[in-house]
């Protein structure tokens, strides 16, 4: 038995609003599924369960705001309890009225039919509505089971000027921002390194890559620095973990976060989970899917809540350097500033070449500089040898 | 050529739906005029090259910074 809890999808996160179930009493689930929709500061996040087995009851309703930790959901396991199930001990007894009807559901029962309160649509399409001011239930749905999908709600209405074309509230966003990073300022010790690095090895071997490839099939710059952090660290665990109050915690996993503008105001830095073990051709695929989410402000729970460590790459046209903030309870944030050619000291010779600075903020209560050291040499090193990311 | 400008507003408009709806000048940058990145531009290109079918060469990239560039390149480069 299991109970499935809000999450925090942030270290700044204090509770969220239930959006929707996707799921009902005496369905099963799997890991990994998305069973809920959470309104927080960062837009609507698609929350997945990480424990099989069949919910039992739901005990929060849509539209409820509730604290981190509550719980949403019992589940009866089959598995062990992992992630955002917890076991049943300890659990927030004052529960919702809405527990004990639910509790009584057969176990076996099949999906109620589609009624008109229960809408079906896609975070998309109901952030969309919002924005517009359109109500979902004056629209047919033409996606599965008659799911209202992003395209009906966007021929179901003109835009009005000033909305916003995307789920996230900027002001809200940029509370968000200010709560994380006022919080790392004051708490974390930050360090500082930064190092040159000559891309001449990385770069010729990725057009060379993309060369032969169609457009669709080729790879950007920052998904080879995103594999070379993320197997860094997977060999200094003293930069992949979390510093909470009982002191630092390595992390086995590997969920790389990666910081991603949006237009207009704002970033996240959502993770892609077990982030060494994809290839580059995979790795590739998966940010070119997240950065989309990421701008239209549908994120999943797993992406927001546990990176391990976090980078921030300025890309092509931004500047030198960047000397990041940690993103509690992160102990480490890797900066990579954009590639430049540089005059470059080689062999007793003058050359030409492609350079770009890789920086380090440690959090010195987890780690310190020789280490942080060590770690942008070794990021050096696997950006000499791409093809073997 | 006017068809080809609208397709290439019509993907850009498609990979980055936050900008829409799209104004730009032919000559405009539009990594300055509408904050897109290296990842706009690389679905631009592959979208492009499923909707006409082109083969866009990636050392060609650079001329899809501008709307101008990128319709004068499938006209040079295209079927015809």
């Amino acid at each position: 038995m299991g109970v499935f809890t809000m999450p925090s999808l942030g270290a700044d996160m204090e509770a969220g609003t239930l959006v929707e179930w996707l799921k009902q009493p005496g369905e099963r689930v799997d890991h990994g599924d998305i069973i809920a929709v959470v309104e927080t500061d960062k837009g609507a996040i698609e929350v997945e369960v990480f424990e099989a087995g069949e919910i039992e009851a739901l005990l929060v309703d849509p539209g409820q705001s509730v604290p981190v930790g509550t719980a949403l959901a019992r589940i009866a396991g089959d598995g062990h309890a992992e992630g955002h199930v917890s076991d049943d001990a300890g659990i927030d007894t004052d529960k919702p009225p809405a527990a004990a009807a639910a509790a009584v559901s057969p176990p076996e029962q099949k999906r109620p039919p589609r009624i008109a309160a229960e809408l079906r649509a896609s975070p998309a399409a109901r952030t969309l509505a919002a924005d517009r001011g359109i109500d979902l239930a004056a629209i047919t749905g033409t996606g599965p089971d008659g799911a209202i999908q992003l395209s009906d709600v966007e021929s179901a209405g003109v835009q009005p000027a000033t909305a916003h074309s995307n789920g996230v509230d900027p002001s809200a966003m940029r509370r968000a921002i200010a709560a994380a990073m006022g919080r790392s300022k004051r708490d974390i010790p930050h360090y500082y390194l930064m190092h040159r690095i000559d891309m001449a090895p990385t770069l010729s071997w990725l057009s060379k890559y993309n060369e032969a490839r169609a457009p669709a099939e080729r790879l950007l710059l920052g998904v080879v620095l995103l594999k070379a952090a993320a197997v860094a660290v997977g060999d200094f665990p003293d930069f992949n973990g979390f510093y909470k109050a009982d002191g630092y915690q390595p992390s086995e996993a590997v969920h790389v976060g990666s910081a991603i503008s949006i237009r207009g105001g704002g970033l996240a830095a959502p993770a892609i989970r077990n982030t060494a073990e994809h290839s580059l051709p995979d790795l590739m695929k998966k940010l070119r899917d997240l950065v989309a989410r990421t701008r239209r402000g549908e994120l999943r729970s797993s992406e927001i809540g546990d990176p391990t460590v976090t980078i921030s790459s300025l890309g092509e046209r931004g500047v030198d350097s960047l000397w990041p903030i940690i993103y509690p309870p992160q102990v480490a944030i890797i900066g990579f500033g954009s590639p430049r050619t540089h005059p470059w000291a080689s062999d007793d010779a003058l050359a030409i070449r492609p350079v770009m600075n890789v920086s380090l903020a440690g959090d010195h209560r987890a780690n310190d500089g020789h280490r942080g050291a060590l770690l942008l040499r070794h990021i050096e090193e696997l950006l000499a040898h791409p093809e073997d990311l | 050529m006017p068809e080809i400008r609208a397709l290439v507003i019509e993907e850009i408009e498609a990979i980055a739906p936050d900008v829409a709806p799209v104004t730009i000048g032919d000559d405009e940058d539009v990594r300055d005029a509408l904050d897109l990145d290296s990842m706009d531009i690389f679905n631009l290109i592959a979208a492009l090259h499923q909707r006409t079918g082109i083969d866009i060469p990636d050392a060609e990239a650079a001329r899809f910074v501008t709307v101008g560039g990128a319709v004068q390149w499938l006209l040079e480069n295209g079927p015809g």
